[in-house]
């Protein structure tokens, strides 16, 4: 109940349907840290239940990286829902983060 | 070169006809190259050319990398030299990867690497063991990004990279307004940098190459003009020719024993370059058919560029005066080339010249006329092509007959082929037609002709149905 009171200070976060996200990492690279911790606390904070979200590393599938056209690094990408949407970066901009994710704030 | 002390550059040869010898030997072992210039100059043409080269003739597998074409644009660049793309790729020796990207799906959130890349990149290299690398046009990456500082130095990071994993790659970009390329890779590629070129002159297209920098190596700095057809791309380098020719003393005829009379040594030198002048209507085609006779009694094999008339014009035109060089052409011994110099520019005629060299080997060549090349270039464009083509003739030991055209002015030969050539050319036949007494007389005068006596008398002739005959008796 109580966070449910924060979120309303700050602005209820709405998305449609389930965020589906997989993050391209390159090892434990400071960018790549960045990355997971920013997509990590916005997720877990504030999209409880309702994302999925898988961390793969590019080092350890190099073929994975050119099938799904990974070339900057890290890079988010939203599967679903649709339009997808690829966040490159370390995800520090959250307005941009938010916008790209399609979730809206009231 | 193995005897070179120096610590020499290793090369790694190019696979472009031609580049190698403007370059020393090819493009720096290990090392990014940068090809630039403007849209259509033949970029990707040339770092296919380089990477199918390099598998098919010295057994470098590739990596292509492309960041604009399609696949199947790729498909068909690598299909039209004539070479199997999917066959190079099932054999392992090339690999391939598009790297695409969708602007509008991107958005910037931070610091970011090009490490994809350079996963991808080393991926490709170590699945076929690559030697050469293309990437195609890199700068792509920069449009629609916005953190360019940051694109820079992974630009940077990745040309050191390269240089590590010691590739010879091909990075191409498009010219830009004030530097080399859009983003001013030239900055960063130190080692060597190409400019393509392709221009209009005059409604004709030429295409050129010139080699910006190449560090820790000697190179050619001309403009080298080259030129794109089914084998793919071919730089003529002007300056490798020397004047190291051997002379022959072997003598032959000009077809005609009357002429060959007016030098002392009853003929003109085997591998000599014999220039013909004269007005419109002075006879030259025929003598110059004479010429091509004098060949075919020889038994040896005549290349005729006719730039004025056909084949077929030509044969029936000389039959009526008795030169039947049907039987020549029977006999495929005498092979004529007639095009319209108009057709295409200098520098792909001089490659159909040195093209037909190849395949046929003549002892002999005749142009009728080179003065009707003055139409497609400027002259000193026609000069610098002729004096090459001389130098290749001279070189193979060929004998060159040229006709040009000359007209009434305050300078006889006011024409810039025959001040080209007239100065190359060892014999100098200068033909009139002139009014004396009520009727047309036809002359011949010898006005140089290089390591012999000749008659210094203008000798009339006339033209009967068995060709030219000489009605003054020639004096030693």
């Amino acid at each position: 109940m109580k966070e449910k009171e924060k979120e309303k200070a700050k602005g209820k976060l709405i998305i449609e349907g389930k965020l589906i996200l997989k993050l391209y990492v390159s090892g434990m690279s400071q960018k790549s840290m960045k990355a997971i911790e920013n997509i990590k606390l916005l997720c877990d904070e504030h999209l409880k239940g309702s994302f999925e979200l898988e961390i793969i590393d590019i080092y350890k599938n190099p073929k994975l990286a050119s099938e799904k056209h990974i070339v900057f690094s890290p890079s988010l990408l939203k599967i679903l829902p649709l339009p997808k949407k690829t966040l490159v970066g370390t995800l520090s901009d959250t307005k941009k983060v938010l916008k790209g994710l399609g979730i809206t704030i009231e | 070169m193995a005897k070179n002390k120096k610590e020499a550059l290793l090369k790694t040869p190019t696979g472009i006809n031609g580049l190698d010898e403007i370059t020393n030997g090819g493009f720096p072992k290990g090392r990014p190259v940068l090809i630039c210039g403007s849209a259509g100059c033949g970029k990707t043409l040339f770092a296919t050319q380089f990477l199918v080269k390099g598998i098919t003739e010295y057994n470098e597998p590739g990596v292509f990398m492309s960041f604009e074409e399609s696949a199947s644009d790729l498909t068909q660049n690598f299909n039209s030299l004539g070479f199997d793309f999917e066959k190079l790729k099932a054999d392992k020796k090339l690999y391939v990867d598009h790297v695409r990207i969708e602007r509008s799906e991107i958005e910037e959130t931070g610091e970011y690497d090009l490490e994809g890349l350079f996963i991808r990149l080393n991926y490709a290299i170590d699945t076929v063991g690559a030697k050469r690398v293309v990437l195609d046009t890199l700068e792509s990456l920069f449009s629609g990004m916005e953190n360019m500082a940051l694109l820079r130095s992974e630009i940077r990071r990745l040309f050191t990279w390269l240089k590590e994993k010691g590739v010879t790659a091909i990075i191409t970009g498009e010219r830009g307004e004030s530097s080399l390329t859009r983003q001013g890779l030239e900055e960063y590629v130190s080692d060597c940098v190409i400019l393509l070129d392709f221009r209009v002159i005059e409604q004709i297209a030429t295409r050129r190459l010139r080699i910006v920098k190449y560090r820790g190596s000697t190179h050619g700095t001309n403009e080298y003009p080259f030129i794109i057809d089914e084998d793919g791309i071919s730089v003529l380098p002007v300056t490798s020719l020397k004047l190291d020719y051997k002379s022959s003393t072997e003598i032959i005829s000009t077809g005609l024993a009357a002429l060959d009379n007016a030098f002392s040594t009853g003929g003109i030198y085997c591998g000599s370059s014999t220039l013909l002048t004269g007005q419109a209507g002075t006879s030259k085609t025929i003598l110059a058919a004479h010429f091509a006779m004098s060949s075919y009694k020889r038994k040896e094999s005549t290349l005729y560029f006719s730039f004025e008339e056909s084949p077929d014009q030509l044969l029936r035109n000389m039959a009526t005066i008795g030169i039947d060089l049907k039987q020549a052409i029977k006999s495929k011994l005498l092979h004529i080339q007639a095009s319209r110099p108009s057709l295409q520019g200098l520098e792909m005629h001089l490659l159909v010249f040195n093209k037909l060299l190849e395949e046929l080997k003549p002892r002999t060549v005749i142009i009728d006329p080179i003065s009707s090349l003055i139409t497609i270039g400027n002259n000193n464009e026609v000069r610098a092509m002729l004096v090459r083509l001389m130098d290749t003739l001279k070189m193979k030991q060929i004998n060159a007959l040229f006709t040009s055209l000359t007209h009434d002015g305050p300078s006889e030969y006011n024409n810039p082929t025959v001040d080209a050539v007239s100065s190359l050319a060892d014999t100098w036949i200068d033909l009139k037609n002139e009014e004396r007494n009520n009727e047309r007389v036809r002359s011949l005068l010898i006005v140089k002709s290089r390591g012999m006596g000749h008659s210094n008398n203008q000798q009339d002739f006339t033209i009967t149905d068995k060709g030219i005959n000489f009605t003054t008796s020639n004096k030693k």
